[in-house]
């Protein structure tokens, strides 16, 4: 018995290599998702935690001492952050539906297999995501300044008789801000929701051509219920995208006239590098966004599930 | 009935194109018009897009604001493609539950707004500052390495990866690579219009960032593009031909990439949400 039967052996050996290569395939796969691991770790998820920290803190500065929820109470008594949020969400509740709307009828109208000119159209409609938002921004201040080219064209066209204030108005200067947006992104959406419809088998259509159903009950009968996970996709984005809304309000109106076009983004980098420096109510305002995208995230999933079941 | 419908349809999408066009043809004719021309509302071009060039250059330091720029997005992208694809094959071809869950923690980051990381990235690099002066505030990479990593582009590569012949991996230990040598020999080359894509995005992101580069970097000799357009536009007399002709250069090297890779550009953006 004490030599080893030698097929037993190598036997042995064999399970073991394999076990071998089964732990070194583990620490290979490991180390080659952990390095990204970490340094998200590090990036985002650190960073948040400190950010909580941060939220229950006050002063300026490395300063900084603990004063509980007096950060979150004072949330509710902030006007200028209540504005900001008012004003977040009018373009949200304005501007996603506008260009989800508007980008899933132009997909539509490009999906007809008698359109000519397919490619220039798409092409065309898609060319305002190459801009910078900085960009384009500075490009639309210009475009709907009180003198600018816009009005001019309104008032030749009779179409107004004074010039509209777009950037000075505060009904006005969201108006813009919803146009703007609304131009730089539906391109953007458009292109998901065309690759949508071309995975849509055309034979269904013709079913219900064949049936007598109308361009109008076709659309919302097979187009909408089949593209609803794209459609429920780039809302969800939008609606974080809009969140964080930045660029395009610095750059157009600088937040004026008032606070009349602030976004939340906005105000969180007022407090932290324009006023006196406040990182702990900063920290407090931008735990805000979170909670919003968290609940609007989950209510637009909610409706999703609802309209399948 | 047919045509009045086609009719329509035609109508609808040349008012959209001359409306997404519009603002283009606008920046690219004023770029060579005067200021008064610009504001006058000619839409013609005209002769001085030399001196709007000239004007621009003695007033800002554009080439080196371009320069500043493509250094960022190109090192950006370079590092986010191995990072991230890396991290998509690691956790398709080595799937386990463990690594599914991390995948899942890994995918909320998506959900948190940059206005939030904003001041905790700029106090941890502020504490930086002091022992690697070379990644502190004010440095071109601060600018990169907190953006260099996303959840997005990992789920983009590991939704690649689905598509990626195994057998070639099997092949390839046959032959006797290392698990690394197959990702460099065998993934990577199969995958080219993956990186492609992924690429096209993460630099396009990268040059357009406005920001966080304004939250980070203070020198003028550090400023990016977008930085230096936003300066020029929120200027109390504004010269409008010379700031067109900065947007125009400014948009070049988005717009070549874009013309050029229209296919991949197109395809990775849609192969994400697949």
């Amino acid at each position: 018995m004490k030599t080893a039967d030698p097929a037993l052996n190598t036997g042995k050996k064999a399970t073991r290599a394999r076990m071998g290569n089964r732990v070194k395939e583990g620490i290979t796969g490991w180390t080659f998702v952990g390095i990204a691991a970490l340094l998200i770790f590090i990036f985002f998820f650190y960073p948040m935690i400190q950010a909580l920290i941060l939220s229950f803190q006050t002063g300026t500065g490395m300063n900084l001492k603990f004063n509980g929820f007096d950060n979150y109470t004072r949330l509710f008594t902030d006007s200028m952050f209540l504005t900001a949020v008012k004003n977040t969400f009018i373009y949200l509740i304005f501007q996603v539906p506008l260009m989800v709307i508007l980008a899933l009828f132009i997909s539509v109208l490009l999906n007809d297999k008698n359109l000519k000119f397919k490619g220039f159209f798409r092409t065309a409609i898609f060319l305002p995501c190459i801009t910078s938002l900085v960009a384009y921004a500075v490009v639309f201040k210009y475009l709907f300044s009180s003198d600018g080219l816009v009005n001019a064209m309104l008032l030749n066209l009779h179409l107004t008789n004074t010039p509209i204030d777009w950037i000075t108005d505060p009904f006005w200067a969201k108006v813009t801000i919803i146009i703007a947006i609304t131009w730089r992104w539906t391109g953007y959406n458009m292109i998901f929701y065309l690759s949508g419809l071309q995975n849509i088998d055309s034979s269904i259509y013709e079913a219900a051509r064949i049936d007598g159903a109308s361009a109008i009950r076709q659309f919302f009968s097979i187009t909408v219920p089949l593209l609803k996970p794209i459609i429920l996709f780039t809302s969800i984005t939008s609606t974080i995208g809009t969140l964080q809304l930045f660029d395009e309000v610095v750059n157009i109106t600088k937040g004026g006239p008032g606070n009349a076009t602030t976004s939340i983004s906005q105000y969180i980098y007022n407090l932290s590098f324009k006023y006196s420096p406040d990182f702990g109510y900063a920290a407090t305002v931008s735990y805000s966004i979170v909670i919003m995208i968290i609940i609007l995230s989950f209510i637009q999933f909610k409706v999703a599930g609802e309209r399948n079941g | 009935m047919a045509k009045t419908k086609l009719t329509f349809t035609y109508l609808f999408l040349i008012v959209a194109a001359f409306v997404s066009i519009f603002p283009f043809f606008w920046m690219i004719v004023s770029s060579t018009n005067l200021s008064v021309e610009v504001t006058g509302g000619k839409l013609l071009p005209g002769a001085h897009l030399i001196d709007n060039l000239h004007k621009l250059t003695e007033s800002v330091d554009i080439w080196n604001a371009m320069w500043n720029s493509a250094k960022i997005a190109i090192s950006t992208t370079i590092l986010a493609m191995l990072i991230a694809s890396l991290a998509g094959y690691g956790f398709e071809v080595y799937r386990s539950k463990a690594k599914d869950i991390v995948f899942n923690i890994l995918l909320l980051s998506m959900m948190i707004p940059f206005a939030a990381l904003m001041v905790p990235l700029y106090r941890m690099l502020g504490q930086v500052t002091n022992f690697i002066p070379f990644i502190g505030i004010d440095t071109p990479a601060a600018v990169v390495i907190p953006t260099m990593t996303t959840a997005f582009l990992i789920f983009f590569f590991r939704q690649s990866t689905k598509m990626f012949p195994r057998d070639l991996l099997e092949a390839g230990r046959m032959d006797g690579l290392s698990e690394l040598g197959l990702f460099f020999r065998v993934y990577m080359p199969t995958m080219k219009t993956s990186y492609a894509a992924a690429a096209i995005i993460t630099f396009m992101s990268s040059w357009n960032n406005y920001l966080w580069p304004l939250v980070i970097l203070q020198t003028p000799e550090n400023q990016t593009i977008p930085l230096l357009i936003s300066n020029l536009g929120s200027s109390y007399s504004p010269d409008y031909g010379v700031i067109m002709i900065a947007i125009v250069i400014s948009t070049l090297p988005t717009a070549l990439v874009f013309f050029l890779m229209q296919k991949h550009f197109v395809a990775g953006m849609v192969g994400s949400v697949k």
